[in-house]
């Protein structure tokens, strides 16, 4: 029985000691993941971005986990809270990260090799308010504007207009003259009403980041005449978007667009990769309008996406590689002409070869940049603006809210 | 003699375990989730204990509650959109399909169970991309029968998004009140019905003086679980609109609302003490209707030996 015993042991022994190694070393010191809201990027970074790296650094894997973009914040804390998150963050700009910095879920990365790469305007966006700290490299930012169909235009002998008026006209004659929908916006999801709209052709009527820092210290009010311009040229908008728009989701617009079925799209610079891959025509890009003919232009150019790395990361030297490698020029060259619509925030002097993308960063030259309106400080203690933002512009569009009303509703929040 | 002094202790060896599992997974988070609302969290992140503060906030604090109220009113809709429309298509279908000698009643059976079968991501995508004014059936279908006129975006308007996302609910869940109706009609003999005819009454009378008041204890039956089932609804509304709820929160459910205050939207970061309260005011909301229930009514109801 003893013998037995003894055989059973050491058995039992050898079995639990050689798993335990197996376990072990199946934490490779040469391992990070990369957290992300980025799902419709997964694809690129799989194939481009970090086969790229890997050719630098062979002995580290990289493994990127998007989440899908309404659930990243959430889920993402209570990772962090739980000790379970990546090893790098993709940082949101402004509050939402300098959140995760303050609860100390962000390490300070400001004397991070690749940081000088930057300018001051990019490093703002992942700072804290004194600016002294970064917490997140600064990745790509995202201009806004409107992507047209070249063959309807030409077909309708239209030019991309400059002036509002303009603009009226265009889509005017494509609605009496045709059968094409003329702008592909839909108000069912609510965001694009805001994030590609209001914030695209507003800083045209507040003066871009003159109105925004008004906004800011309370010395201008959302109720006033500049920010309820935009809201009122939504309202116009309703004519020109197609029959039963209320029930238009974001996808539902891409696809009218690249179909050829709709004219005009409002955009951010992120849809070029979609419409590069989907659409069978030539399309162009135009800047918002202007009100009058020769006025400053301002263009919304919003620095979008940054990258920090976890404290509680298991493999922080790695991470620190990878963050050194997102400050090269060979990165911002990759990332700027693969994930097309993205461009790199960094000084480095780059070429963009995809036509409409390169249209969109010549703009930076031509108009004054501004961030979106409530992207920074405004939103702070304020859980409910960023939505009450979305519905406002979902109602004015679907008339079911004066422009007046909406804007009044926004100052009160912001009252509080 | 002896055994009737023992304690039946074997009663409770049996009952253990199933006793351990429904306390662990039931019980006690219902009650830990009772205690969490009591609790607040400060911005480092550490628990204070508040009382019924987050109560009054939810309820009468003018942000706050303006929300849960709307969903309250948004759960009572959807609850009567099934009541009337669900409950009484379901008792339709069971009668006729209740009928002796109908041809093919097996496959009718079938396929008006198998919406409740489907993943409901299936069915909101489905359903949305039907509705869809852009590429969707439902406005050609609406022209073949010349009533075009009458055809919006449902989904996308305030005043008709919920009464349409309900419809859709009612079309997937309609075969669990018929089924539990078909089995209480197929229980009821056959001498009944043919006393009943041979005395002479119409069929008409056979169902509503007869078959109906047999059946009332099913019926009250269909209509508390519709009543927990739709108090309780997130997935459809989630899977269609989102946890937003729109548009303006006006397909916003207390299931949806919960979901919000819990987890967090967008730049929202979710509070777990506020969800537990929304929980917790939940289900004293479905524990209030089922007592009225059973007071009210379930006492009162006349069973039949048949």
């Amino acid at each position: 029985m003893s013998n037995y015993n003894l055989k059973i042991k050491t058995v039992t022994l050898a079995l639990v000691t050689t798993t335990m190694s197996a376990l072990s070393s199946g934490v490779f010191a040469g391992d990070i993941s990369i957290e992300s809201w980025r799902v419709d990027d997964k694809d690129l970074w799989q194939s481009e971005v970090i086969p790229a790296f890997q050719k630098k650094y062979p002995e580290i894997n990289v493994k990127f986990s998007p989440t899908s973009p309404s659930e990243y914040n959430a889920s993402l804390n209570t990772r962090l809270a739980g000790g379970t998150a990546g090893d790098l963050i993709t940082c949101r700009p402004f509050d939402v990260s300098l959140e995760l910095y303050n609860k100390g879920y962000l390490m300070d990365v400001s004397a991070e090799p690749g940081m000088e790469h930057f300018p001051e305007v990019a490093k703002s966006a992942w700072s804290t308010d004194d600016g002294k700290t970064s917490f997140c490299m600064p990745m790509a930012s995202v201009i806004h504007g409107f992507f047209y169909n070249k063959e309807i235009f030409s077909e309708l002998n239209l030019k991309a207009p400059n002036t509002v008026d303009e603009f009226f006209n265009v889509v005017e004659t494509i609605k009496s003259e045709s059968r094409y929908t003329p702008i592909a916006l839909g108000t069912n999801d609510g965001w694009e009403t805001h994030q590609i709209v209001y914030t695209n052709i507003g800083p045209n009527y507040w003066k871009g980041e003159e109105g925004r820092k008004g906004l800011v210290d309370g010395s201008l009010k959302a109720s006033d005449d500049a920010f309820i311009a935009p809201y009122e040229q939504m309202a116009k908008w309703k004519d020109y978007l197609s029959r039963g728009f209320q029930a238009q989701t974001y996808s539902d617009s891409q696809n009218l667009f690249s179909l050829g079925r709709a004219a005009i799209y409002p955009a951010g610079s992120w849809d070029i990769a979609f419409f590069a891959g989907n659409a069978e025509f030539e399309f162009g890009a135009f800047k918002p309008p202007v009100q009058q003919q020769g006025d400053t232009c301002y263009i919304s150019d919003h620095t979008d996406i940054g990258m920090g790395i976890n404290p509680k990361s298991s493999n922080p030297e790695d991470a620190k590689t990878f963050l050194n490698w997102l400050g090269s020029k060979e990165f911002a060259e990759l990332y700027s002409n693969k994930v097309t619509g993205f461009f790199s925030l960094s000084n480095h002097d780059i070429t963009i070869n995809n036509p409409v993308a390169a249209e969109m960063i010549s703009w930076r030259s031509e108009c004054e940049s501004t961030i979106r309106l409530n992207a920074k400080i405004i939103n702070r203690g304020r859980d409910d603006l960023e939505t009450s933002f979305w519905n406002a512009g979902a109602s004015v569009i679907n008339h079911s809210a004066s422009a007046q009303a909406m804007g009044q509703k926004i100052q009160s929040i912001l009252d509080k | 003699m002896e055994s009737d002094r023992h304690f039946p202790w074997h009663v409770f060896v049996f009952i253990l375990p199933g006793f351990l599992i429904y306390a662990t997974f039931s019980a006690w988070p219902l009650l830990d989730t009772l205690i969490l609302s009591f609790y607040d969290k400060t911005d480092a992140g550490e628990k204070v204990f508040v009382g019924f503060n987050n109560y009054q906030t939810l309820i009468g604090d003018e942000e706050m509650s303006a929300g849960f109220w709307n969903a309250l009113k948004n759960n009572m809709q959807f609850f009567l959109v099934h009541v009337l429309v669900q409950n009484p298509i379901g008792l339709l279908l069971a009668a006729l399909l209740s009928l002796k000698d109908l041809r093919g009643a097996k496959s009718y059976r079938t396929l008006i169970f198998m919406p409740t079968l489907l993943s409901v991501v299936i069915i909101g995508f489905i359903w949305q991309l039907i509705l869809s004014p852009l590429w969707g059936v439902s406005e050609e279908l609406l022209y073949q029968v010349g009533l075009v006129d009458y055809f919006d975006a449902w989904l996308g308007l305030e005043s008709t998004a919920l009464i349409t996302i309900a419809l859709i609910s009612v079309w997937q869940f309609v075969g669990i009140p018929m089924m539990l109706i078909y089995a209480a009609l197929l229980a009821i003999p056959d001498e009944l019905l043919d006393a009943a005819y041979v005395d002479g009454a119409s069929p008409m009378r056979i169902f509503w003086q007869i078959k109906l008041p047999l059946i009332l204890p099913t019926l009250g039956l269909v209509t508390i679980l519709t009543f927990i089932g739709n108090f309780n609804a997130f997935d459809l509304i989630y899977a269609v609109k989102g946890a937003l709820a729109g548009p303006n929160f006006s397909t916003d459910l207390l299931g949806t609302f919960f979901y919000r205050t819990f987890f967090g939207f967008q730049t929202n970061l979710g509070s777990t003490t506020m969800g537990a309260t929304v929980a917790t005011i939940m289900f004293l909301i479905i524990l209030f209707g089922v007592m009225v229930y059973f007071y009210m009514v379930q006492r009162r109801l006349q069973r039949y030996q048949m």
